[in-house]
């Protein structure tokens, strides 16, 4: 027997080897197909546009915890994900300091003041997006195509005409690799379907908030989304359009911001479908993912109030 | 067909196979044997023997009058050498009569075998079983004659044999069940009869063939008797998550008991001993336990007396194959960290597990994220995030208010937690200080 005395902790004396780190550490590699889809349509800009992203919220993180004399922790690589995730949510025309700045509203504003880690209340990086889109419109609505980075629409202002603006569809193939106009990490459904498997697959994501999300939106734009009375709208261009798939796999599944039920996690999703429904269709922007996701965020505490799981050997009272 | 299962729990690594095809063999000859009073849910025992006295093996040396409690015997024939407080593996010092070994082993004369089942009545057995200090050897150490005397009123249909074994590392009960089905079957019968139950049905997770094929073989005989197969996973050997996964009924919260619901759980290891007790006569002086971990030298499933010293059992495995960090008495999931090896086996030990300092260190927790995790593993329905939050806080009535007290301690969600946090063992704190308020108030 060794010297020392054994270590006496309460059970269990196991841990799951999954760490907060290693989950972070599996959505930054989820996202990585859509950054490589998003260098292909809109080429090193883009990438520059992610690294700053990153570059900067590492640095708020690290710098305000410094500032605050708080333990330092960028290591669990929530930072990168809010970082890389608010990169994405910019058009690929971006000037260099909208990231710069977009990333440091977040990690601060958003993320450190209200407590750090698990404590924010909406998704640092969409709060991040609205603060950009209300302090900088133009920059934020400037598409460009992919390749040539011409100026253009994105395919949802087509989609849905509700200024006369004037826009060539693209193919849904378009559509669905990426090569469309758009926000840098949203254009490519293809990639971020492969990501969002990756999270499913890892366990790191559940099906609940994506499915419900996807599907209200498939279901509404379809019934509500046609020119041609009900029952006659584009859906699959719905879902293929905007920023639905990187918002429904990736950021309505924020963990902090969610609900923590499998069934709090449907109702997430289908408040984020019906909302973004009704912002495309009948709001002053052309997409509504984002503020969604922000109202469903704040709907969050409510749900986890109301949806709980039914205690084991419990008869629900009628 | 598809092996049962319950909603929740967590998949957990083995770590079986350390001892999972090693056959039970004799356990150390202890020189000195700690017999503490209580080794049971229930009132504790008084000492039946003075110091000084000359015992033999199977002689009674502690008794209580009390319903729920178990009398304790002599492991080994020999002299009292004390009756005093000595350090028990749940806790604190418990008063303990302490035997020297004669190394005779002699076998005191009253015990002798108590006859075919055929003949025994419901009666008799359940006198054998709380003579013998007969407790469920799973590891709550209940009274068994109190578990087969159900209340006037609660009708009892069905009867599991608990073989879930879903505490990594452990394979007392499998081992058992793969040697010696037929005993285990014989106690089996033999609490039936006592409970005057006509359906019994053998549980075992599917990641012990080898024992379900022998369960199945052993039960043959016996139509009133089946095998469940369940799907391995932890907290598979709950026997609230038990009896949903084979019957499909829920036991109602506290102080709901599986009789609420007309079943009554037994462990495989305390059916083997029942049967040890009706063959032989011996009371419950020896267990098997399963001696593993990675630091080990060699792991090995042992039959063991009743208060052999954890230091001669690990001797008898030739000692430490590297220093533990941590000295585990049960399971990873659920057992009781040690502060040493001075400590006896008691009735509940189901194993004595070394772990290594990697396994050992506490780790940092980081704050929640509210990944939900412990919501899905939580096999209780409940939502451990909060009650930890709440316990943390101090907030024990709402911790109460969101069911703390339906919690088992099956420490699912702290295993799954990716931040770490000691969740399961903030709601026994809270558990803690509501009960003492209920007791208070009772008062």
């Amino acid at each position: 027997m060794k010297s020392e005395l054994p270590v006496v902790t309460s059970s269990p004396h196991l841990r799951s080897p999954v760490t907060v780190s290693a989950l972070m550490r599996d959505v930054v590699i989820a996202l990585l197909p859509a950054l490589f889809a998003a260098v292909v349509f809109f080429g090193e800009r883009a990438m520059m546009i992610v690294a700053l992203g990153v570059l900067s919220a590492v640095v708020a993180e690290a710098g305000y915890q410094r500032l605050a004399r708080r333990p330092v922790t960028v290591g669990d690589w929530s930072a990168v994900v809010t970082g890389m995730l608010l990169a994405f949510n910019l058009p690929p025309s971006a000037p260099w300091w909208l990231p710069v700045v977009g990333s440091a509203f977040a990690i601060v504003v958003a993320k450190q003041l209200f407590g750090g880690l698990g404590q924010n209340f909406i998704n640092p990086a969409l709060a991040a997006r609205a603060m950009l889109m209300a302090s900088w419109p133009a920059h934020m609505t400037a598409w460009i195509r992919p390749f040539d980075a011409v100026s253009t629409a994105t395919p949802l202002a087509a989609l849905v005409p509700k200024t006369g603006v004037a826009a060539q569809l693209p193919t849904y193939w378009e559509m669905f690799v990426g090569a469309t106009a758009g926000c840098v990490g949203e254009t490519s459904a293809l990639a971020l379907l492969v990501g969002g498997g990756y999270l499913l697959v890892r366990r790191v994501i559940s099906w609940h908030t994506p499915a419900a999300f996807i599907g209200t939106v498939a279901v509404l734009t379809w019934v509500f989304g046609g020119v041609d009375g009900l029952f006659s709208g584009d859906w699959l261009r719905h879902i293929l359009a905007g920023g639905l798939m990187l918002g429904a796999f990736f950021m309505a599944t924020d963990y902090v911001t969610s609900p923590v039920t499998p069934k709090g996690k449907l109702i997430m999703g289908l408040g984020c479908g019906v909302l973004t429904v009704i912002i495309r269709l009948h709001g002053g922007f052309p997409e509504g993912v984002s503020y969604a996701i922000l109202l469903m965020n704040l709907a969050t505490p409510l749900i986890d109030r109301y949806v709980q799981p039914r205690p084991f050997g419990e008869v629900r009272k009628k | 067909m598809a092996a049962k299962t319950f909603s929740g729990g967590v998949q957990v690594p083995h770590y079986k196979e350390l001892t999972e095809h090693l056959p039970i063999r004799e356990g150390p000859r202890p020189t000195e044997v700690v017999i503490p009073l209580s080794q049971h849910t229930g009132a504790p025992c008084e000492p039946t023997v003075r110091r000084g006295e000359r015992v033999l093996v199977g002689q009674k040396v502690g008794d209580s009058e009390a319903f729920v409690s178990a009398p304790v015997h002599a492991s080994v024939s020999g002299k009292v050498v004390a009756i005093e407080p000595r350090p028990h593996p749940l806790g604190g010092e418990v008063l303990a009569v302490v035997i020297e070994s004669d190394g005779e082993f002699a076998v005191h004369p009253e015990v002798k075998p108590l006859g075919p089942l055929e003949e025994l009545s419901p009666e008799q057995i359940k006198r054998m079983l709380r003579e013998s200090g007969m407790v469920g050897l799973g590891g709550a150490a209940f009274p068994t004659a109190v578990k087969v005397s159900p209340p006037e009123g609660k009708h009892i249909d069905v009867f599991l044999l608990n073989g879930a074994e879903c505490e990594p590392y452990l394979t007392a009960d499998h081992r058992l069940m793969v040697e010696h089905p037929e005993d285990v079957v014989l106690g089996m019968r033999a609490l039936m009869k006592a409970l005057g139950v006509g359906r019994g049905i053998v549980c075992v997770e599917d990641n012990k063939p080898d024992a379900i094929e022998a369960m199945k073989k052993a039960t043959m005989p016996h139509s009133e008797l089946e095998v469940a197969v369940c799907r391995t996973k932890y907290p598979q050997g709950s026997e609230k998550q038990l009896i949903k996964a084979v019957l499909g009924r829920e036991v109602p919260p506290p102080p709901g008991l599986p009789l609420d619901v007309g079943v009554v759980v037994n462990n495989v290891g305390t059916a083997w001993a029942v049967a040890r007790a009706l063959t032989t006569g011996l009371p419950l002086v020896e267990r098997v336990i399963t001696v593993t971990g990675p630091c080990v030298a060699q792991p090995a499933n042992l039959l063991v007396r009743i208060g052999t010293p954890f230091s001669s059992v690990v001797d008898f495995c030739g000692g430490f194959a590297s220093a533990p960090a941590k000295i585990i008495m049960g399971g990873p999931m659920m057992g009781v960290a040690q502060r040493g090896l001075e400590v006896p086996v008691i009735k509940g030990t189901s194993g004595l597990l070394l772990l290594p300092e990697e396994d050992a260190l506490a780790q940092q927790p980081q704050p929640c994220i509210r990944c939900g995790r412990c919501v899905e593993a939580c096999p209780m329905g409940l939502l451990p995030l909060l009650l930890a939050a709440y316990a943390e806080q101090g907030r024990f009535e709402e911790a109460e208010s969101l069911r703390a007290l339906n919690c088992m301690e099956c420490g699912s969600c702290s295993y799954i937690c990716p931040a770490r946090r000691p969740l399961v063992h903030a709601i026994r704190v809270a558990k803690a200080d509501i009960m003492a308020r209920l007791r208070a108030r009772r008062k």
